[in-house]
């Protein structure tokens, strides 16, 4: 047992290593001051990772992928992890929603007319599967895609579609057949965000900001050759786009505090009884909080250790959201009760306690994290059902026609 | 990245399941326990046989040599079965404390006869209230000591004990003068309890004094973590089998949420378990300066999850669950067992803590 790197991966590890010192000036530290900065910095750096060849690392070269191995996309990402780089712009489309392009696209045109260009970050991606009446029960969707010619005609709503306002183009999920059950009924396309009855509008969430949006199509056309996969075998599709998901989504977000700040913040404040950090209740909380965050990080390098060994990793890595986003939740809970009333002051006002403004600020986005990429009860069905084989619920709609199940209310 | 057992490892994984469900299925704790026995002794002269007693013992003293992850997967195998052998108390605690800390001469009494399985030794820290290996009442001079340890797990089937006293570690005999051993209950009614009361007794302290007994602590809590890992399991596996079984509603209780998703969180449970148990595994090979930080993660991520395990097995099984002829008993005794052994949650919280804030200051400065 060790946790250190294979030669091969130590001597990968130092190209990259290199390459980000050497690169680094690229990279802007401070916060981005606006929305079209903090965009520009994004596309240069994904230029210069493209340029090396840091982009799409286990893709087929057959597509422009470096055809490298799992453990190289794990150790850049590593590395790039600390230089605080931009690549939220481009973790949904590279992420999920180009894998599925030249996994499903109808020909070699399409890998080579959206693959390069997206890799080199000049144009941006989103994924549009959730809608109104259709979010953990995705196959549930009713935006429709009708045949006209070789094109298709594109009506309904999607919403949840993160960073919509800056995409260039989407995956879409669409209903081509609703005579049909609702998981035989579905097609996937790649949609031009730009096209003529696109509409995109900005949610405002809870927590202030608006990463997401309602999209809106209006007889938007389509062309045929623009379909990803066979008509009718879009949940299929999916599948691909979101096993993808549950590798981009689960980790604790960097900005999230964690045990180290609990214990800052706990030294920090005095109790009737005396430092609060010397106190078995809340020792015992922070506790609990480094078996979950450590944890989650070592069942981690189990699944790295398969990966680096040529092994299959196991299904642990599945536990991964579902503790991530509920410990960020507890811990920032915790961690203003410690601060009693001071703890419900924020932004400006926020008292000067160590790290409680990033505490409560991690606290509502956590809300947020527990539903997004599979909310808590699904994470646990998946558990439940592919891990431990388990019966899956009772689906009165799953084998009768959409038209039909809709109708009945179901 | 090499964060996982090696093959050979693996190997006698598979040859030790394969050995505890051929000859020590749960009935076997269940002869132990309706009889009031001390351990079943044909099966324990059968791992002795197998060199499970011998694994950790250097050659030079009649062992095997092999290393301490290979003792990691054989005490979450015995937990799995919760083996009416005085596995843990001998191997996982008394052969390790003298490993580590015994004299030459202790060794070259006792080491060989561990291996060949002529002696069996067991492990005493607890002295009633407050934590097992602190503070202790012992009085030891002139090589007597006075004092007594309670409860003290196999002390019935024990030839000698290590026992924690005022400064660091001490082994009598159980056959000595002014040793009594005397049975008492325990909420486990398979590995039996007994109040060991010292009077003049003959003792020899063993090497490394209050620094040995800490290490002590901390590697024996990453042996009992596996074996509340493999307990932990166990449960959810017992639970897994009868809630496909279990038809109410026209359905598999398997098919329901609440069923569902229990079972869920013990996966995830066991799951954080297992991870921590593997660093403490690596702490202890090793040696790491980590070592305290790791041993407290596995012990309380294991607790936590034998515990949750073993509750929610009886829970799940409704009222059948609750019977003496169901095997749910055995996990739900053991578990409290294994974490009131070795310091409850609070203790190792604080450890954890303490090590973290070390870490913590260690960086600043």
């Amino acid at each position: 047992m060790d946790f250190e790197d294979t030669p091969e991966e130590a001597a990968y590890r130092a190209q990259v290593k290199a390459w980000l010192e050497a690169n680094k000036d690229a990279i802007q530290q401070e916060d981005y001051s606006s929305r079209a900065d903090s965009v520009a910095a994004a596309k240069r750096w994904q230029a210069r990772k493209y340029e090396a060849g840091y982009v799409g690392i286990t893709w087929p070269k057959a597509v422009g992928g470096q055809g490298g191995n799992a453990m190289q996309q794990i150790i850049f990402n590593q590395e790039e992890a600390k230089y605080n780089a931009p690549t939220g712009l481009y973790a949904i489309g590279l992420g999920m929603c180009i894998p599925t392009v030249f996994t499903h696209g109808l020909s070699p045109d399409i890998a080579k007319r959206y693959v390069p260009v997206a890799m080199k970050g000049e144009e941006v991606w989103c994924q549009l599967f959730s809608e109104p009446a259709a979010g953990s029960d995705l196959a549930g969707i009713r935006t429709r895609a009708e045949r006209d010619g070789d094109e298709w005609v594109i009506n309904g709503q999607k919403v949840w579609t993160s960073g919509a306002h800056l995409s260039d183009f989407g995956i879409v999920v669409t209903r081509t057949d609703p005579n049909v059950p609702k998981h035989k009924g579905l097609t996937m396309f790649i949609v031009d965000m730009k096209a003529p009855g696109v509409e995109v509008r900005p949610i405002k969430q809870m927590s202030g900001g608006s990463e997401f949006n309602e999209v809106f199509f209006t007889d938007v056309r389509i062309k045929d050759t623009h379909r990803l996969g066979e008509v009718g075998e879009g949940w299929k599709v999916s599948l691909t786009t979101l096993m993808h998901e549950r590798l981009a989504v689960g980790g604790k977000p960097a900005s999230a505090p964690g045990v180290q700040e609990m214990i800052e913040l706990a030294r920090a404040i005095d109790l009737e009884e005396g430092n609060a950090l010397e106190q078995s209740h809340v020792r015992q909380r922070i506790a609990d909080a480094y078996i979950a965050d450590r944890g989650i990080a070592l069942t981690r390098m189990r699944t790295i250790s398969a990966l680096s060994s040529g092994r299959t990793p196991g299904p642990e890595s599945s536990i991964s959201k579902v503790v991530v986003a509920k410990t960020m939740q507890d811990v920032g809970s915790f961690a203003a009760d410690l601060c009693e009333s001071a703890g419900l002051l924020m932004g400006a006002d926020s008292p000067n306690l160590p790290h409680l403004s990033r505490f409560q600020t991690s606290y509502i986005g956590s809300a947020g994290l527990r539903i997004a990429g599979g909310t808590d009860e699904i994470l646990r069905n998946i558990i439940a059902e592919r891990v431990l084989g388990l019966p899956g619920e009772i689906r009165p709609d799953k084998d009768i026609p959409f038209s039909e199940a809709t109708k009945l209310g179901l | 990245m090499n964060f996982q057992f090696s093959e050979e490892a693996e190997a006698l994984r598979d040859q030790a399941r394969r050995f505890l469900e051929d000859k020590s299925g749960r009935e076997k704790a269940r002869a132990v326990m309706e009889s009031g026995a001390s351990h079943d002794a044909a099966l324990w002269a059968e791992i002795v046989n197998l060199g499970w007693t011998a694994l950790r013992i250097p050659e030079e003293h009649g062992g095997l040599g092999l290393s301490v992850l290979e003792l990691c997967v054989l005490a979450e195998e015995i937990g799995r079965a919760v083996s009416p052998v005085p596995f843990t108390s001998s191997v996982l605690l008394a052969t390790e404390a003298l490993i580590a800390a015994g004299t030459d001469a202790q060794k070259a009494k006792w080491l060989p006869k561990l291996a060949d399985g002529s002696a069996i030794g067991t492990v005493a820290l607890a002295e009633g209230t407050g934590v097992p290996g602190a503070k202790s009442s012992i009085a030891v001079s002139g090589g007597k000591a006075n004092g007594a340890k309670l409860p003290v797990q196999d002390a019935a089937a024990a030839d000698f004990i290590i026992f924690s006293g005022p400064d660091g570690l001490y082994l009598v005999e159980t056959g000595a003068a002014g040793v009594s051993v005397d049975a008492v209950e325990t909420i486990d009614l398979v590995r039996r309890s007994a109040r060991v009361t010292l009077k003049d007794a003959p003792v020899e302290a063993l090497e490394g004094g209050r620094a040995a007994l800490e290490k002590f602590l901390q590697s024996s809590a990453v042996l009992l973590a596996f074996e509340g890992l493999g307990g932990a399991d166990a449960a959810m596996e017992m639970a897994l089998g009868y809630a496909r079984e279990r038809v109410a509603f026209g359905r598999k209780i398997a098919g329901y949420q609440a069923v569902k998703h229990r079972l869920a969180d013990m996966y995830i449970k066991n799951q954080l378990a297992r991870s921590h148990a593997y660093y403490g595994a690596w702490a202890v090979l090793t040696d790491a300066p980590e070592l305290v930080q790791a041993a407290a993660g596995a012990r309380l991520a294991a607790m936590d999850a034998f515990q949750f395990a073993a509750e929610e097995n009886v829970q799940l099984h409704g009222g059948i669950g609750f019977t003496w002829e169901s095997d749910c008993q055995f996990y739900y005794r053991r578990a409290r067992l294994l974490t009131l052994a070795l310091g409850a949650k609070t203790h190792w919280s604080d450890v954890l803590v303490r090590s973290l804030e070390q870490r913590n200051t260690m960086m600043a400065a």
